[in-house]
């Protein structure tokens, strides 16, 4: 089980977040979100809602988010749920920062298919760089976190920074990415290899039609079985 | 059949999944989605299920259990108040999986029809996906198709045409494995923690709401509208029996280009890594091992692998299994214990906490993982630690446990002379320096 922990209950921490509630750009999201449930069920909006909470707070913080105990305890309002039940929800899923991140969260993923892709040499890369895992950079711009398993591991090793990923990393690209965020340049998403996707790297294998225009292989159907008609 | 050689592109299912194409309505039409989805439906609920019994179907989320007989277990006639619920797991995080990530970013509308079909089909008026909290981009797409979808027509009230209302919602975790267990699922998407209910009551009987629920797997229910278009002898004709139909396959580690690709079942492994991925690494002689079917599966040594057919019966054989076909390939160069060691990382990470053979198995695996990496431990170790797995495993709620034991026993029944290696050389160190 992941150890997780609550930022401090304390005065300072009431005084900034006591009076949350949903701005204009996302009290309409939350309406959205909670009409989704059937009546007496506002429960199953927790998820979402703490979601929708943690980026006001990052917008609010120029961070990616995070959770102080106040406003979960607003979202546990919002769900019709005790706040017990709120906090508990927020400490189990791990994509909810419970202490503030930099404003840009490299979640770096460490499991077996990324590491046999080279994620030691992307963490290196990292590191060179003065951002530790576990740790918010002094001028608060990185935050690394090892995760696990991210779910792109065709085109390991790869890292989530706030909503985006960054696949096919080596330790150069990796630190490409990071110097251009530093700088505030724009960086390109998805594989940072010359890459369609999960494509193979030098091109389709199957589908090659597809590649060119949206090709509609229905009048195929009913022929005759034709091998491979890449 | 068989396996008749290798998919050719007419009978590729997911056409757009590299994303070359738009995944929006009209491009998905334009290649054959949302085509006649009145006419498919109009069947009938129990002939659409008998369609998909017929085609053999088996869940794609990587028990492999037969996707009719599923639908079958619903109430026909759901009692006031208790209406059935189709969940859509699309919580891919299985170490190696990565295939639900390219259907819901890149072929979005196949799942939204195919959720219309199969909740249609099992009496049910609304259905959740469940994405992972980290698929953002993933379910954004989804949610833009959702939004077409009723835009058109095809999604509400009188859904498609069909005469038929039903209501399709998506819903995102936020970082959580255990939820890709579908009782788990359940209590998350009831607002709870995501820890695994006991069994039974099975879902069919009391799930979501404590009303009857069917839990399927983002491919299983992507593939139906085509399966229903082209027949259940089409779908059949692929792969050895009892193992029919397309899959897609997700290849990562030491192969030259790692892709995901779709493919017929039962593909020999070396044709699937040879014709997708360029081979392997280094050449067929510097392969290891493989872990065929996400890392909850045992690993099977190189020259098990090489010419099996990649479908469940026939990887079962092997003492492994297909899992969700995410296929982890390992060279000669992969230091084999931190690779399993890792997973048992990962479970220990990803362990709810609830039974506690898991809870403190899955730790106590881990730091002897660590240990064996190293030789740090006397030889008796791996039998002691064999002795955990065994005692982990079918002593917990839910497969966690089962999954954490699996890829340590595979390690140990396959390279336990790579351990005892290990556990000599570093006592021969010991002794060297001793001496000194």
């Amino acid at each position: 089980m992941a150890e997780r922990h609550f930022a401090p209950d304390v005065p300072e921490l009431r005084e900034r977040w006591g009076a949350f509630a949903w701005d204009a750009k996302h009290a309409p999201r939350a309406a959205e979100i909670l009409a989704r449930y059937p009546e007496g069920r506002k429960a199953s909006a927790v998820m979402p809602l703490l979601d929708l909470a943690q980026r006001q707070v990052g917008e609010e913080t120029g961070t990616q988010g995070w959770l102080p105990i106040p406003v979960i305890e607003f979202v546990a309002a919002e769900c019709a749920m005790p706040p017990m039940r709120a906090l508990e929800v927020a400490s189990f899923y791990t994509m909810y920062n419970l202490v503030p991140v930099g404003r840009y969260h490299i979640q770096l993923c460490g499991t077996t298919p990324c590491m046999l892709r080279g994620s030691d040499d992307v963490l290196a890369a990292c590191e060179s760089r003065g951002i530790k895992k576990g740790y918010t950079t002094p001028d608060g711009l990185f935050t690394l976190t090892e995760v696990e398993c991210l779910g792109a591991c065709a085109n390991a090793p790869m890292v989530q920074i706030n909503d985006d990923n960054y696949e096919d990393l080596t330790a150069d690209s990796m630190g490409a990415v990071i110097d251009a965020l530093a700088k505030g340049e724009p960086v390109k998403k998805g594989p940072q290899i010359d890459r369609q996707t999960s494509c193979p790297e030098d091109g389709p294998t199957s589908l090659k039609k597809m590649a060119e225009r949206n090709y509609d292989y229905r009048p195929q159907w009913n022929a005759a079985h034709a091998g491979t008609d890449a | 059949m068989g396996f008749t050689g290798p998919l050719a592109d007419k009978d590729r299912i997911f056409t757009n999944l590299y994303g070359f194409q738009s995944p929006d309505l009209k491009t998905a039409q334009a290649r054959g989605d949302w085509d006649g989805t009145k006419a498919l439906m109009a069947i009938g609920q129990d002939a659409i299920i008998d369609v998909v019994k017929a085609s053999g179907l088996r869940g794609r989320g990587g028990a492999g259990f037969p996707t009719g007989m599923k639908w079958g277990f619903m109430p026909k006639e759901p009692k006031p108040g208790k209406p059935n619920f189709l969940v859509i797991n699309a919580d891919e995080s299985e170490p190696g999986s990565c295939k639900d990530r390219e259907i819901l970013r890149h072929d979005p509308h196949k799942l939204v029809e195919g959720a219309l079909i199969a909740g249609f089909a099992m009496r049910a008026r609304a259905s959740y996906i469940y994405v992972r909290g980290e698929f953002i981009e993933e379910a954004a797409a989804l949610e833009r198709a959702v939004k077409e979808a009723y835009a058109a027509g095809l999604l509400g009230k009188n859904a498609a045409g069909s005469g038929y209302d039903f209501d399709l919602f998506v819903h995102r975790g936020a970082g959580a494995y255990i939820c890709g267990e579908e009782t788990a699922m359940l209590e998350s998407l009831e607002g709870k923690q995501g820890r695994p209910r006991l069994k039974p009551p099975f879902p069919a009987g009391a799930g979501l709401y404590g009303c009857p629920t069917t839990v399927n797997n983002v491919e299983s229910i992507a593939v139906v509208p085509t399966i229903l278009r082209r027949g259940a002898a089409w779908f059949a004709g692929f792969g050895n029996p009892k193992n029919e139909g397309t899959k897609l396959f997700q290849i990562s580690g030491h192969v030259n280009r790692p892709c995901v690709v779709e493919e017929s079942m039962s593909i020999p492994f070396r044709e699937l890594i040879d014709r997708h991925c360029g081979g392997i690494r280094g050449g067929w002689d510097n392969l290891l091992a493989v872990i065929p079917g996400g890392s909850s599966v045992p690993l099977v040594p190189a020259a098990e692998i090489t010419d099996a057919p990649m479908d469940f019966d026939g990887l079962k054989a092997l003492g492994s299994g297909l899992g969700t076909a995410a296929v982890i390939v390992m060279d000669k160069s992969t230091d084999i214990v931190r690779a399993i060691s890792r997973i048992s990382y990962f479970y220990k990470h990803e362990s709810c906490g609830q039974c506690t053979p898991c809870r403190e198995g899955t730790g106590w695996m881990w730091r002897i993982m660590e240990r064996l990496r190293d030789g740090d431990a006397p030889v008796e170790m791996i039998d002691r630690l064999h002795d955990v797995t065994k005692q982990i495993e079918g002593h917990t709620i839910c497969a966690l446990g089962d999954a954490a034991a699996w890829p340590i026993q595979g390690l140990i029944k396959h390279f336990r002379p790579e351990l005892e290696r290990r556990i000599v050389e570093r006592n021969r160190g010991k002794m060297l320096e001793a001496a000194e």
